[in-house]
This record gives structure tokens, C-alpha cells and sequence, in this order.
């Protein structure tokens, strides 16, 4: 028995010593739909790092929801860094010791490479002539989103809808709540994801409308093709952020402080920055932005830190139990 | 056989049972493998054999293969043993045992794959000693194997002890009193008597091993190109809008789920045969 057991810790070792001999590698956790991003962000990036210092990365990824990855992150999950498109979850890592807590400030723009926006998702020719919020809360409107409780998408959403409604004339709380009431009866249900969302609207055919990420329209068009749908850009939306840190804890240990920086500060580079705009996210860089134009037509967009002071107050606010959303929605 | 008026039923009621069991059947079996199949060559065979050919499929492929072969050695293992041990002796705590061993049904995979995490996760127990001497368990292969072992655990020792419970332990106790060694009983008597019975346990823990989802997922790490088996390949491939890349590792996951139930047959078939065989051979001694 006692041989099993040195024998099974053994292999166990000799499995994952062999990656540690390897050359360094950076494992960049990530949210769900980030692939295209990085797939050719990475190769980008190790030419880079390879002209100016010389050394062989590799980079690997993992991808996963948002919220599991920095779960996973946690309870041991190797990343160097993280590039996320919630602030929420970063910030659970800075609660756990992980990330620095001041990880907003270590990187310009709230340390968000790029950002993206809400929009909506309607069948071809708008037949319902849907054109801001109120449209949506409109009495026989079908609109589709993601849970607005426990799903990024959902939130943003919401919160989107609430800043609105905010912004009217005469507008408060008070009237933002009742509004939010009226448009979520419009919600036949809540879908589980950003992409079970995608799949009830697209096919399924539920719904007149869906709330999405600008940047995830191009997804869809690349399923589903372009000719089935419009994208509507409402009078005012959130400005979605996709924040980025590096994981303290395990670049201390892995030695890998010095690339993993460099890995995020890249994103802010010409190149990074062209890449992102290629992949529908509306990149920082202004100049970029103006040559991108015909990608991202203009919007009036507020930030979740202008209007609610933060995303975990509007997160306390908003989806704690017996916050607004509780409150506005009370089950069917 | 005459059939026996009591225990026939009338024409409408048999053609009504066929057709339901048919058509849920056809619904719940059928549509959804033809539709794996349909949305995997949506785009024809040049984009399905592309998206096989991906480096990332090609590994979680390899990957979901090996996991497989790395956890049945200790199934069979441990297996054969428990059934042994419970098929052929008494011993006090036996049906604490027969409880454990039921344990990994009982648990919803995604808490078995919780359990790893609070036992070597970076907070769970052992997670700082592994931190420590630098060992990876979790988020990691050793760990993803750990998982499916737990998950696929049950399948051959449940298969095998109301076999050998039905055999009895006459055959053995002749063996030993013929003066065969331990061993030898084992090899030559108790092996061959379970054989098939064996082998069927480990084409339904095989079968699990590789399409095991929950428990594996949990433990992961999702990290593409090492460690996602090719249920959260498909997963994720599927968030992403890639749909042939989704649906043509699936299609893999279905072939292989299609191997099974030949290979499953067969045994089945060559069992039947076997028990058939004995009851001839052993007829004419009954009175």
C-alpha cells in the first residue's frame, strides 16, 4: 500500500514537473467569448517580447463564465493574469489577496484595454420599430436578456436601462424603478448566459429584441449570418469595460512578474490596441477609433462609475438580495 | 408458445405502446444524433475535417483518451476487488461497503468535483502543502483523473457482484481444496467465470469516463490545448459561436458513444451465449 502511494505521488510529481521545466509561461484566464481576441493578440505579443528580450514565451489560455474563471483563480488555478469583462470579479480576487487591491489605478483607462457597448439585436427590417429603451418597455415588446441577477450581461443590461431612465426629463429612482418594472414584463424569461440569450433570440425566434454587447453582434452575424438581423444603438448605453490585472500571487511565485506586466501592458500598444478594434471592441486609442469608424458609429455612453459610483456599489444596490431588481421583479 | 388470452392485450393498446416508446425513442435518440451530425457538416466536410484538425480538438481528444486509459486500470483494480470481497466473503461493515461504493451515484458530479477542490484547492486542505513542494492536483490533469475515477468508480464492481454472488464460491473452494494456490484460483477459475461480466463494467466506466462533464469541468482550469476533455471542448467552442468547431467534436464524442454500444452488444450477445451454453451443459445433471 505505502508503494502505491509513493508510487501514485511519483507520477503525480513527474506530471507536473515536466511543465515546470519547460521555458516560461504565462496562462491568461479569461472570460467566454475572448478567444478571437487572443488568438492573435498572443502570437502578436510573443514577437515582441521575443525582439525585445530575446526569451521564448508561451502562452497558454483558459477560457470559462466570467465569474467561474476568478472562482477558479482562487482556489488555485495558475493564471498570471486575468482579462475579464467584469470589474466585479477582479474585485473579488483583490478581496481574496490575489490581485493588487489598487489593480484599477496599475493600468491607464481603469485598467480596461478597451470597452464595448450595449446594443440592441432586432429581426431584420426593425418590423417593430424599435429605437431606444422605451421602445423595449413598450406594451406587447417581446425582449430577450441574459438574468439580470446573477449574469454580466444582465447587469449591464439593467443598469443600462436604469441610467436611462435616470437621464429623461424629470427623471429619479423612483421612476427608474417603475420603468425597469415595465420593461422587464416584457421579458418572457431570463436566459442563463450571454449566449443562451443569443440562441433563444436567434433560434428559437423568441422576442423582438435582444440586449447585447456591440461587440458580440459580430459574433452572432458570423453564425447566424449577417442579413437576419439589425444592430440599434439606443440614445444612451453603457459603456462596458474589460478590465485586466495581474494575479500577484502567483507571479511572485512563478518568477513571471516581469512578463506578465508587459503581457497586459501590450494591449495598450498600436498593436493591441488594432487587434482589439478588429474584434468589434472599440479600442482606446482615439486615432484607432476614427479609423475603426465604420465598426463603431457613435454613441452617447456613460460608465457604471459615473452613474452608480462603482461596480460593486451598484452590484449592492441593484442584485443584492432585496435590492431594486428584487423589488422591481416580482416572479410571474 | 401459445400466447395466453389473459396476458394479451388488445391490438389498439400494443400499436399505441409501440408508438410511444418508438417515438420517444426517435425524439430523445435519434433526432438529437442526426442533429449533432447535420450541424456538424452544416458547412461541408472541408470546414468539419478543419475543425477536427484544430490543435486544441486534436489535444482534448488525446486528452479525454487518456484520462480514460489512466483511470480504468485502477477501476478494474479496484473493482474486482470490492465485488470479491463482497460476492465471496462475510465480514462485519460489508454493507457499509456496498453503501460506499454506491456513493459516487448518489453525488451530483459537480459536488464530487467540489469535494477535490476543498481537499486541494488553493484554501482547501492540502492545497498549501501541494502549493508548497509544488505538486498540481487540481487544475491540472492528476486531478481531472482523480474526478473521473471517483465519478466511473461504481460501474464495474456493481456489474460484478450479483455475478459472482449468483456463482457462488463452489468453483473456488474446489480449487483450493484441489490445492491451487491463491493465484491460480484467481486466473483460472474466478477471471474466467466474470470475464464478460468484466468487460461490460468496463465499457460503461470507459463510456463514462469519456463523456463525464460535471465533475470534470469543476476541476479543469479550462485550459485550452491541456486540459479541456472534449465534453468541455464542445462547451466552450459553443459559447464562442462556433458551431461546426461545437458540433464536429461532438460528432467525435457520438462516435465514440456509438463504439460502445457495438462493443457493449457484443459482450452482451457473447454473454448470453456463454450462460446459454452452461445451462445445456449442465441440464441433464439437474432432476
Amino acid at each position: 500500500m505505502k508503494m502505491l502511494v509513493r508510487g501514485l505521488a511519483a507520477s503525480l510529481f513527474a506530471l507536473s514537473a515536466g511543465a515546470a521545466l519547460a521555458q516560461t509561461t504565462l496562462l491568461n484566464a479569461s472570460y467566454d467569448v475572448a478567444r478571437d481576441v487572443y488568438k492573435d493578440y498572443n502570437p502578436m505579443f510573443q514577437k515582441h517580447w521575443k525582439a525585445t528580450t530575446g526569451e521564448t514565451l508561451e502562452l497558454k489560455q483558459s477560457h470559462g463564465g466570467s465569474s467561474k474563471q476568478v472562482r477558479a483563480v482562487a482556489d488555485g488555478l495558475e493564471a498570471d493574469v486575468v482579462t475579464m469583462n467584469q470589474a466585479n470579479d477582479i474585485e473579488f480576487l483583490a478581496e481574496k489577496g490575489l490581485v493588487a487591491k489598487d489593480w484599477a489605478k496599475k493600468f491607464p483607462n481603469n485598467a480596461s484595454p478597451y470597452t464595448s457597448a450595449m446594443v440592441f439585436i432586432v429581426r431584420k427590417g426593425n418590423p417593430k420599430g424599435i429605437k431606444d429603451w422605451s421602445d423595449l418597455a413598450a406594451p406587447g415588446t417581446q425582449v430577450i436578456l441574459p438574468h439580470p441577477k446573477n449574469t454580466g450581461n444582465g447587469r449591464n443590461t439593467y443598469l443600462s436601462a436604469w441610467a436611462w431612465a435616470l437621464k429623461q426629463p424629470g427623471g429619479n429612482d423612483a421612476k427608474a424603478q417603475e420603468f425597469l418594472g415595465r420593461l422587464l414584463k416584457n421579458a418572457p424569461l431570463f436566459a442563463a448566459g450571454g449566449r443562451d440569450a443569443t440562441t433563444t433570440f436567434m433560434q428559437r425566434k423568441m422576442g423582438d429584441a435582444l440586449v447585447t454587447f456591440e461587440s458580440e453582434a459580430e459574433m452572432i452575424a458570423k453564425e447566424f449570418g449577417k442579413g437576419e438581423f439589425e444592430v440599434v444603438y439606443p440614445s444612451l448605453t453603457m459603456q462596458t469595460e474589460f478590465p485586466v490585472a495581474v494575479v500577484e500571487k502567483v507571479v511572485d511565485k512563478k518568477g513571471t512578474r516581469k512578463q506578465a506586466t508587459a503581457y497586459l501592458e501590450y494591449l495598450w500598444s498600436k498593436e493591441g490596441q488594432e487587434n482589439a478594434a478588429q474584434n468589434y471592441l472599440r479600442p482606446r486609442d482615439p486615432e484607432l477609433l476614427k479609423k475603426y469608424a465604420h465598426f463603431f458609429p457613435p454613441v452617447k455612453t456613460f460608465t457604471v462609475d459615473e452613474v452608480f459610483g462603482g461596480a460593486n456599489k451598484a452590484f449592492a444596490t441593484h442584485f443584492k438580495d432585496g435590492g431594486s431588481f428584487d423589488q422591481v421583479y416580482v416572479a410571474k | 408458445m401459445k400466447s395466453n388470452r389473459a396476458t394479451q392485450e388488445p391490438g389498439w393498446v400494443r400499436a399505441l405502446l409501440l408508438a410511444t416508446g418508438l417515438g420517444f425513442l426517435f425524439f430523445f435518440l435519434g433526432l438529437p444524433l442526426v442533429a449533432v451530425f447535420v450541424e456538424a457538416l452544416a458547412q461541408g466536410w472541408p470546414a468539419y475535417v478543419e475543425a477536427l484538425k484544430d490543435s486544441e480538438t486534436r489535444s482534448a481528444i488525446w486528452l479525454t483518451v487518456l484520462i480514460a486509459l489512466a483511470v480504468l486500470p485502477f477501476n478494474i483494480l479496484f473493482g474486482v476487488a470490492a465485488a470479491w470481497a463482497i460476492a465471496k466473503f462475510d465480514f462485519r461493515g460489508k454493507s457499509l461497503l456496498i453503501t460506499l461504493i454506491d456513493l459516487p451515484f448518489a453525488v451530483s458530479p459537480v459536488v464530487a468535483g467540489l469535494i477535490f477542490i476543498l481537499l486541494f484547492g488553493a484554501q482547501g486542505y492540502f492545497g498549501p502543502w501541494l502549493a508548497a513542494n509544488d505538486v498540481k492536483i487540481i487544475f491540472a490533469v492528476p486531478g481531472m483523473i482523480l474526478a473521473t475515477l471517483f465519478i466511473t468508480f461504481p460501474f464495474i464492481a456493481r456489474e460484478l457482484i450479483p455475478l459472482m454472488q449468483s456463482q457462488g464460491k463452489d468453483e473456488e473452494e474446489a480449487a483450493v481444496s484441489l490445492g491451487a494456490s491463491g493465484w491460480q484460483m484467481f486466473w483460472r477459475v474466478t477471471l474466467p467465470n466474470i470475464k464478460w461480466g468484466l468487460l461490460y463494467g468496463v465499457i460503461l466506466a470507459n463510456a463514462r469516463a469519456m463523456g463525464e462533464f460535471g465533475a470534470v469541468s469543476v476541476v479543469s482550469g479550462h485550459i485550452r490545448g491541456e486540459t479541456n476533455t472534449l465534453p468541455l471542448h464542445v462547451e466552450i467552442l459553443y459559447n464562442e459561436y462556433n458551431a461546426v468547431g461545437a458540433f464536429a467534436a461532438a460528432s467525435i464524442l457520438a462516435l465514440l458513444a456509438l463504439v460502445t454500444l457495438v462493443a457493449k452488444t457484443v459482450v452482451e450477445w457473447r454473454m448470453k451465449k456463454e450462460t446459454d451454453m452452461l445451462n445445456t451443459v449442465l441440464a441433464p445433471e439437474k432432476t
